[in-house]
């Protein structure tokens, strides 16, 4: 009788441990898909191939984008309807929302996690938000359409103004954000409608995409301040562009081995600069406008998707050679790609079929499927510890 | 072709400018696909804007029609809207524009 209470009490002692251990769950391999259409945020599961689950009640997610906390538990979901939400991915529930402005494009979070900042069109500005409580910190009017927002080492943000064509670089590092104003720096003479900007992976230089002239203009962070300089001018040669059906996006631009590429405005195909000169060194010819050209982690391979009507399709391009190596024609309006940390698979987001696409980088085989509704933005959580992602 | 055009032309005077029955099955529910997903890149999910204006009936209330299908079609120069012209026909573009006047509602 002893004996068998003993084990008994071992049993029981053993069970909630148990149970603990098999609820426990790492998110290192998970990532969100935005379901644009319905409000949703699909949590997908990367080495499973699979949806785990759905948060709901996420607003307007046209153009909604998502950056993570550092420890990889919290999705921060920029929704178009000025909501900012944070999910979190292991109860998979919302964990705080506000509807911070009436209408906005984009956010970041700060490089110590504390602060996440939301672009805004109406009213134009940058507001700035406690991480763990969504309480508003600092309000950053321009006046102007805000757009190219992206965090920068030393607790900054910088931010471009669509109408004034300056960026604006915000400094949270002395004090705490709530009681002390950052330190605005205003940068002039960007160019004329700068539509969207990234920072390479180093955080040290940003780089404007204009829409209102051909051209970009890039910052060097490590400077104070930093003095524009406009690299590509006039890279169209005064060939009539192309009516645009979609703005391309410059975030995901990767150094690709000692170059960078981006797509160009209004035209079928992707440029290449020299990542120390920045100076242009190449083009290659596309399918159609360049919507995303993103690199491969290891830089090797870039693939490209494209602008209405010609966006049932992705071109892969060899490095090396800036040749179109392969072509993928994965269905109807392919809207964004998102790799793996190490770069062994894409996911491929395919809007009007409702599907998630996964395949191989190297062989180019399809891997798997993944249903989503009307999905846009794929976004795996190893971009927590990313600058500018 | 020459034929056709002197009848299409008729349809489109018979039927008036809130005609959406000009376009063939199918094409409507297309139509509103791409003003959602497509137009609404720029000008939202929801059609109030971003980038691009607000599209809200409220907002474009006293707009002519025959001006929202000529934006539709040549697009605004110096701006990002693009002509649609490439891609759409003048029934489609004017049924887009009687859509957003009418806020969805055919």
């Amino acid at each position: 009788m002893t004996r068998f209470m003993a084990l008994l009490c071992l049993v029981l002692a053993a069970l909630p441990w148990r149970a603990q251990a098999d609820s426990l769950r790492a998110t290192g391999d998970l990532g969100v898909v935005v379901e644009r259409a319905s409000g949703a945020l699909l949590i997908i599961d990367q080495s499973d191939h699979a949806a785990i689950g759905r948060v709901e009640g996420l607003g307007d997610l046209s153009h909604a984008s998502v950056v993570f906390s550092p420890d990889e538990r919290f999705a921060y979901v920029f929704g178009r309807d000025g909501g900012l939400s944070k999910v979190d991915l292991l109860t998979q529930s919302v964990a705080g929302r506000v509807l911070q402005s009436g209408n906005a494009i984009g956010g970041a979070i700060s490089d110590d996690g504390r602060l996440v900042a939301v672009s805004n069109y109406e009213p134009g500005g940058v507001r700035v938000f406690d991480a763990g409580t969504l309480k508003m910190v600092a309000d950053i009017p321009t006046g102007s359409k805000t757009i190219g927002l992206v965090d920068a080492p030393g607790r900054r943000f910088v931010f471009t103004l669509w109408d004034a064509g300056e960026t604006w670089i915000a400094d949270f590092s002395k004090g705490e954000a709530a009681v002390t104003p950052p330190k605005i720096t205003r940068v002039q003479g960007i160019g004329r409608n700068p539509y969207d900007a990234l920072i390479t992976a180093d955080g040290r230089r940003y780089i404007a995409g204009l829409f209102g002239e051909d051209g970009l203009t890039a910052l060097d962070l490590w400077q104070q301040p930093p003095i524009p300089r406009r690299i590509l001018a006039g890279y169209g040669r005064g060939e009539e562009p192309l009516p645009v059906y979609k703005m391309p996006h410059l975030e995901g631009w990767a150094l690709a081995g000692e170059r960078f590429v981006l797509p160009a405005v209004g035209r079928h195909e992707v440029l290449w600069i020299d990542s120390r000169s920045l100076e242009e060194v190449g083009r290659t010819r596309t399918h159609g406008q360049p919507v995303f050209a993103v690199a491969r982690p290891d830089g090797q391979q870039v693939w490209v998707n494209f602008a209405h009507p010609l966006n049932d399709t992705v071109e892969v391009i060899d490095t090396p050679s800036g040749e179109v190596i392969h072509r993928l024609t994965p269905g109807p309006a392919v809207l964004h790609m998102e790799f793996t940390p190490r770069g062994h698979e894409v996911w491929v987001s395919v809007r009007d079929a409702g599907r998630i696409d996964i395949y191989d980088t190297h062989s180019f085989e399809k891997l798997g499927e993944v249903a989503a509704q009307n999905p846009s933005g794929i976004f795996f959580t190893a971009r927590a510890h990313r600058t500018g992602l | 072709m020459h034929e056709a055009f002197p009848i299409l032309l008729l349809c489109g005077l018979a039927a008036g400018p809130a005609a959406a029955a000009e376009l063939p099955p199918g094409r409507a529910a297309e139509l509103e696909r791409l003003v959602l997903q497509d137009c609404g890149s720029c000008h939202g999910l929801t059609l109030k804007g971003g980038l691009g204006s607000d599209l809200r009936p409220e907002n474009l209330a006293g707009k002519p029609l025959d001006v929202l299908t000529e934006i539709v079609l040549d697009g605004v120069p110096g701006t990002p809207m693009p002509p649609w012209r490439p891609l759409l026909s003048e029934a489609e573009a004017r049924w887009i524009a009687n859509y957003l006047l009418n806020g969805g509602a055919q």
